[in-house]
């Protein structure tokens, strides 16, 4: 054994699927530069879970901060996927809340790594509450100048709320397994069937929630590789953007979003909304490598200044 | 009460608000004459993304228009409508979308308030009643996050066990109370009295000018600590900024 090696963290060959939240942001900012809020030290556990028979978690799957970038001041709040599936509950909604809240008074951006499954069930009301707040606060944050940047590439994915959620933030960087949601595909299938929705069809999930369809229908703004030196780039290229939020953002928007189901409304697949784009071999769309997707991409509906 | 019972209530004979594929849209006018715009959802019809795109470009119409006329917005829905073609064409844009003009319309001087007099679920509730400056309910309304038989399939309890616990516990059971004690419904009215006055009695207090859903939560006892966690970020971020 060779602790000279087994003791060398190296954030760069990360693969952000797989990682911590925590190892996320660690490789994301600058090195040693995040001062986690609230952190697990504090105990800010659940006051819910017991009732289930949960076991809970000292930082409540949420990890909240500040760091720098380039040496700017950010602010930073990771999702973990690996608790209850990311799940917004009362502390862990709250503790966004707190920070979207400080970037709107500290007129800071806000960098938020998502990776949830949506609102936490057994904590359900407190949790469906927290994620209306969370949205009023990155609104409220966005009109006075701050910039919020969605991070979408963990294992839960960015469902239910957590969707409404993303598409507040004024840009999205996605990875391919960056699947963002309203209705997770079981939920679909129990509520209408198999017919409508084939859970265990993991390519129609993928084609359907994915980020190479995201991406092309400007559901995200960035297609990136799954580590952080990809993610840190996109950020710094979004950054470059105002990310304002205004009455002639949601004019945009609205054109934007009526403009998409003009174009595809009528589709039932993917697939078809990628050949109307005007990509040749639409089906191969899934099993292209980054390189060849962005070269095919070109034709992609984009957000910029809509959402 | 009925959509209709509850226009007749704050408008008596005087508005035009009409029901079109479960989307309510219309204006009226207030006890002294001033104009009111009304849009929601009625007849317990789910949201998609057809429906909140025409919401939020009524909404966005409004906070163009130039009058600081109020918006109310009666909710009886089902939940998001849950289907493959909404999540193909971005259901989670269009829900977002919606709420944030509602937020918009309101900072541009339109107060937004939001009327639940039947049911409403998980994401329509956050991108309609949820995103409005002021949420009052009828007695007889029923939010929920998600329905049992859902949350059995997501949490992989049984539905006996989850019925079982949805009597017993506030924070996660469905229910109009519950939402209350969160601190997500500010009031509920008495369709006793009368409704023009009760929603005059709004909009006479001043608008908020912070969200207090944290606070009201706290001291109902249904969130006892998003305020105080809220709050303590907050404190610390800024501390070390």
């Amino acid at each position: 054994m060779n602790p000279a090696i087994d003791l060398v963290f190296e954030p760069e060959a990360l693969s952000w699927y797989e990682a911590s939240a925590r190892q996320r942001v660690a490789a994301l900012v600058d090195p040693g530069s995040f001062h986690e809020a609230v952190g697990a030290e504090e105990r800010a556990t659940s006051p819910h879970l017991a009732l289930f028979d949960l076991p809970e978690q000292f930082d409540d799957g949420m990890i909240v901060g500040r760091a720098t970038l380039d040496g700017a001041p950010i602010l930073v709040a990771a999702q973990e996927g690996r608790f209850m599936g990311g799940a917004v509950g009362e502390v862990h909604g709250a503790k966004l809340v707190g920070l979207l809240r400080a970037a709107q008074s500290l007129s800071l951006d806000v960098l938020i790594l998502f990776d949830t499954g949506g609102v936490r069930l057994q904590e359900a009301n407190a949790g469906e509450t927290a994620i209306a707040e969370i949205m009023r606060a990155l609104v409220d944050a966005r009109r006075a100048g701050s910039r919020v940047v969605g991070l979408i590439g963990g294992r839960s994915g960015c469902y239910g709320g957590g969707g409404l959620i993303a598409a507040c933030c004024s840009a999205l960087v996605v990875t391919e397994q960056g699947r963002i949601s309203v209705t997770g595909p079981e939920v679909i299938e129990t509520n209408r069937g198999v017919e409508e929705f084939d859970a265990r069809d993991r390519a129609l999930v993928w084609r359907t929630m994915g980020g190479k369809h995201r991406y092309l229908m400007g559901g995200a703004d960035v297609f990136v590789d799954d580590g952080p030196g990809a993610f840190r780039d996109a950020v710094r290229e979004v950054l470059k953007a105002p990310g304002r939020l205004d009455l002639d953002t949601l004019d945009a928007e609205q054109a934007r979003l009526e403009r998409r189901l003009a174009r595809f409304g009528a589709a039932t697949d993917a697939v078809a909304v990628w050949s109307a784009l005007g990509i040749a071999d639409a089906a191969a769309v899934p099993g292209l490598s980054t390189r060849a997707f962005r070269a095919v991409a070109t034709c992609r509906e984009s957000a910029d200044d809509a959402r | 009460m009925t959509l209709a019972e509850i226009l007749a209530g704050l408008f008596r004979g005087s508005h035009d608000v009409a029901v079109t594929d479960g989307l309510i849209l219309g204006t009226g006018r207030r006890t002294g004459g001033g104009l009111v715009h009304v849009l929601g959802i009625a007849e317990g019809a789910p949201l998609g993304i057809d429906g909140a795109l025409i919401l939020a470009g009524r909404v966005l119409a409004i906070a163009r228009s130039g009058d600081d006329a109020p918006i109310l917005m009666p909710i009886d829905s089902a939940s998001q409508r849950m289907s493959r073609r909404d999540e193909l064409l971005g259901l989670n844009e269009c829900l977002a979308h919606l709420a944030k003009a509602l937020m918009l319309a309101e900072a541009e001087g339109h107060r937004t308030l939001g009327l639940l007099y039947g049911r409403s679920a998980a994401g329509a509730f956050i991108a309609t009643a949820l995103a409005t400056g002021h949420l009052v309910a009828l007695p007889g309304a029923h939010p929920e996050v998600m329905d049992l038989p859902s949350m059995a399939r997501v949490t992989k309890l049984s539905l006996d066990v989850l019925t079982e616990k949805a009597r017993a516990t506030a924070v996660f059971a469905p229910g109009l109370d519950n939402l209350v004690r969160t601190g997500a419904i500010h009031e509920t009215w008495d369709p006793e009295k009368s409704l023009a006055e009760q929603w005059e009695t709004c909009l006479a207090a001043p608008p908020a000018s912070s969200d207090r859903r944290d606070r009201l939560g706290a001291e109902r006892g249904g969130r006892p600590c998003a305020a105080a966690i809220a709050e303590r970020v907050a404190a610390r971020i800024a501390d070390h900024a």
